[in-house]
């Protein structure tokens, strides 16, 4: 089946996009984004904005019909296919299959400052509802915090016996979070930790797809909470037993 | 202005137990000195630039005493010694320390008493600068009076260069304040980076010359525009007064300060931070520049609403850690935050009650409002809503300093449009809804008002137990932001020490004489 955005009619491929452009605001300038538009696939397109935003650089806001469609059955993504259990069934699970407290170790790695990702995952409030690991019996969770060195986390992974670990990546400029995601991989292959320990990744661009390639187990993108996250990791190591 | 009926005396309460709470650690810093507060001393007499390796000059000196010496009679005794006895200054003298390896503790020390005779050119001229620095803010603000409320964005490039077109457009876009982040780990180097640096992660390096760099081209821009534009900076981390010491020597405006969030959230010794964090405000107060606090990153962590007293609990004791500094309420800029889940019903009531709650406790206080960034999902489009709720509380209880929301939060550090956007957002309530505020007033037994007491009343049993227990002990309990932390962990405790009779800090001194002749 071959798709197209939708505006209100099937197919009729319209989508929206705003850009600033280096350049002032003159006539030149919106045919410059036109020609933007038209070289991004766009068909007919409409500058419905543009703006000054001083020193030399405007802004766009462009509708038009995209020429391109994808073929929806061609399509195929990584997903994460166990259906997530509650809390209540995670902690029966561990202590059943397990028998034993499990060692969740997390961090925001490198040079990312911000813990709302991890902190949403591992802190007993949790976040929208959804309590965080360290609410759960039968779990030990240790967030590191943020700003954490790869050779520090797995240090500390280490020093606790992790059985599983978790690295947040919120925020990236030029991609640096890629680099530190695979830096991490190759430190624990590096001290022989890899197959040891279940390792995964999350954060606003992560999906599981990238993860997988990157050499994670698992990645959990937006939306993600510590029941599908735990879920993941308790399945894991009972299948690992 | 006073709408929401507050007690007075509950008020005075918690100022009270904050006091008393800040006292207790005040005693105990005045005790001790840290490697950093040394650095600064060094670089308050003209220490400055780097050896053949790239260390910054003021690390290698107080390395060395730490080595070879005893760092427990402070640097100024060393520097002495050495300005004492070789013929040449200060410029000299480093040329000659830098190229020939050795030590400073190879000079006889000078008694106590000769410090002050021997330094005071060095200092002097130092503080003049200062000062000199302070009127000239002065004197633009004189020129170009504010609004109520300045508009504050970020920008984030990682290369000065860069980061001073996205000022400037910023600038002329109607920014009143621009911050230049920080390279995200420099909080945890126990150096500042010197030079001018066109590369970073997240941000671009604290160095005296990228401050100088981003002033120049504010002054240029504040006279075009006839608008004195603010710069930013951050101290906290593990060099607060060294970056205290440049952002005065470079007349930054505002540098972000807090006793607390180091401890909190870069796992900073306590210890340090505590004794780190007076000397650097001292010289804040010194130089005329706002501090601004961090309480607001109490609420991505903990929940905003259940929460909500502690960040009122943490401003009452800044502002007695500020008070213990010489800061006045107007450099007293509290920071709080508008992180109420948007999911909330009536979460946007609570928000007005909390900002309105604020500026009356402290009505004097430049306060620092964040805009939401924990429920920011990724939805340009919500974002900029929950952006707009933020700035109708901002305009509507007079907020100081506004940090203006990015609808791209946790994409990526703005673009030019996310902040264009986010400004033009700001201005257009700023101006539609501009005396809103004062013209509407809160229902008795309301939901407003009683959000109000509620946040006061936690926040002073809050005081009560923190004054009990201590605030060493509170902060390893984890009170703030559900976060522990051990009096003994964290990073830099290896920088402190207990001053010894013989030690002097003649910087800090000449300050403390100047605040009680004034």
């Amino acid at each position: 089946m071959k798709i197209k955005p939708y505006g209100d009619t099937l197919n009729d491929g319209k989508v929206q996009v705003s850009f600033t452009l280096p350049i002032e605001k003159n006539q030149k300038g919106v045919a410059a984004a036109k020609e933007f538009a038209k070289s991004m696939g766009m068909i007919d397109p409409s500058v419905v904005h543009a703006e000054s935003i001083e020193n030399g650089f405007s802004f766009y806001i462009v509708y038009g019909s995209i020429v391109h469609s994808v073929d929806y059955d061609k399509i195929h993504v990584e997903e994460i296919t166990t259906k997530s259990l509650s809390r209540k069934e995670i902690e029966s699970l561990i202590e059943n299959e397990l028998g034993r407290d499990v060692v969740f170790v997390g961090a925001s790695t490198g040079t990312d400052a911000h813990t709302v990702g991890i902190d949403a995952i591992m802190n007993m409030k949790g976040f929208a509802g959804h309590y965080g690991l360290e609410r759960y019996k039968g779990i030990q969770a240790y967030n590191l915090g943020s700003q954490v060195l790869n050779e520090d986390f797995v240090r500390i992974a280490l020093e606790k016996k992790a059985d599983v670990l978790l690295v947040s990546q919120t925020v990236t400029q030029k991609d640096v979070h890629l680099k530190n995601l695979v830096e991490l991989v190759e430190l624990l292959e590096a001290e022989g930790l890899r197959d040891k320990i279940i390792l995964i990744a999350g954060g606003a661009r992560i999906t599981h797809e990238l993860a997988k390639e990157l050499g994670y187990d698992a990645g959990f993108g937006p939306g993600s909470f510590a029941e599908d996250v735990a879920t993941f990791a308790i399945t894991e190591l009972i299948n690992k037993k | 202005m006073n709408k929401l009926n507050l007690s007075s005396e509950k008020i005075d309460r918690c100022r009270s137990l904050a006091n008393t709470i800040a006292e207790d650690v005040q005693s105990f810093i005045n005790k001790h000195s840290t490697v950093t507060v040394e650095r600064t001393v060094l670089r308050l007499l003209g220490v400055d630039g780097v050896d053949e390796f790239g260390v910054p000059m003021p690390n290698k000196i107080v390395d060395d005493i730490v080595k070879n010496g005893d760092i427990t009679l402070g640097s100024a005794r060393y520097m002495a010694a050495a300005l004492k006895n070789s013929s040449s200054g200060m410029e000299d003298f480093l040329t000659a320390y830098s190229a020939n390896g050795f030590s400073i503790c190879d000079y006889p020390l000078t008694t106590k008493a000769e410090v002050e005779p021997i330094l005071k050119p060095y200092y002097e001229k130092h503080l003049d600068r200062i000062r000199a620095n302070k009127k000239r803010r002065e004197d633009y603000l004189q020129i170009y009076p504010r609004t109520k409320t300045d508009l504050y964005v970020i920008v984030a490039t990682g290369n000065i260069d860069e980061d001073v077109i996205q000022a400037v457009a910023a600038a002329k876009a109607g920014a009143d304040i621009i911050a230049v982040i920080r390279s995200t780990g420099q909080s945890l180097l126990d150096f500042v980076p010197y030079g001018k640096t066109t590369e970073g992660f997240g941000g671009t390096f604290a160095t005296q010359e990228n401050f100088r760099i981003m002033r120049n081209a504010l002054d240029k821009v504040s006279e075009e525009e006839q608008r004195y534009i603010k710069l930013v900076n951050y101290a906290s981390g593990l060099c607060m007064p060294e970056i205290a010491c440049m952002g005065a020597l470079e007349r930054l405006d505002v540098l972000l300060n807090d006793s607390m969030y180091g401890i909190i959230f870069r796992d900073i010794n306590m210890q340090r931070t505590f004794i780190d964090q007076y000397f650097s405000r001292l010289i804040n107060a010194y130089s005329g520049i706002i501090i601004n606090t961090g309480e607001d990153n109490y609420l991505t962590t903990s929940d905003a609403v259940t929460e909500a007293h502690t960040v009122l609990a943490s401003q009452f004791i800044n502002e007695a850690f500020a008070k213990k500094a010489h800061l006045g309420e107007e450099l007293m800029g509290l920071g709080h935050a508008f992180e109420i889940n948007p999911d909330i019903e009536n979460g946007f009531l609570f928000e007005l009650a909390q900002a309105q709650m604020a500026r009356e406790i402290f009505p004097n206080a430049p306060l620092k409002y964040m805009p939401p960034t924990k429920h920011i999902n990724g939805n340009i489009f919500r974002a900029y809503q929950q952006n707009t709720m933020f700035n109708m509380v901002t305009t509507m209880t007079d907020q100081t300093i506004h940090l203006l929301g990015m609808m791209t939060e946790a994409i990526h550090t703005p673009f030019i449009s996310d902040r264009f956007l986010a400004i033009k957002n700001a201005k257009m309530i700023q101006k539609s809804m501009k005396d809103l505020g004062a013209e509407i007033e809160f229902k008795d037994g309301g939901i407003i008002k009683n959000r109000a007491e509620q946040v006061l009343d936690e926040a002073l049993d809050l005081l009560y137990k923190i004054n009990s227990d201590g605030l060493f002990a509170s902060l390893e309990k984890g009170v703030f932001a559900d976060t522990k932390r051990p009096i003994d962990g964290g990073k830099g405790l290896n920088g402190v020490f207990k001053k010894s009779d013989e030690y002097i800090n003649i910087v800090s001194e000449k300050m403390e004489e100047f605040f009680n002749e004034n």
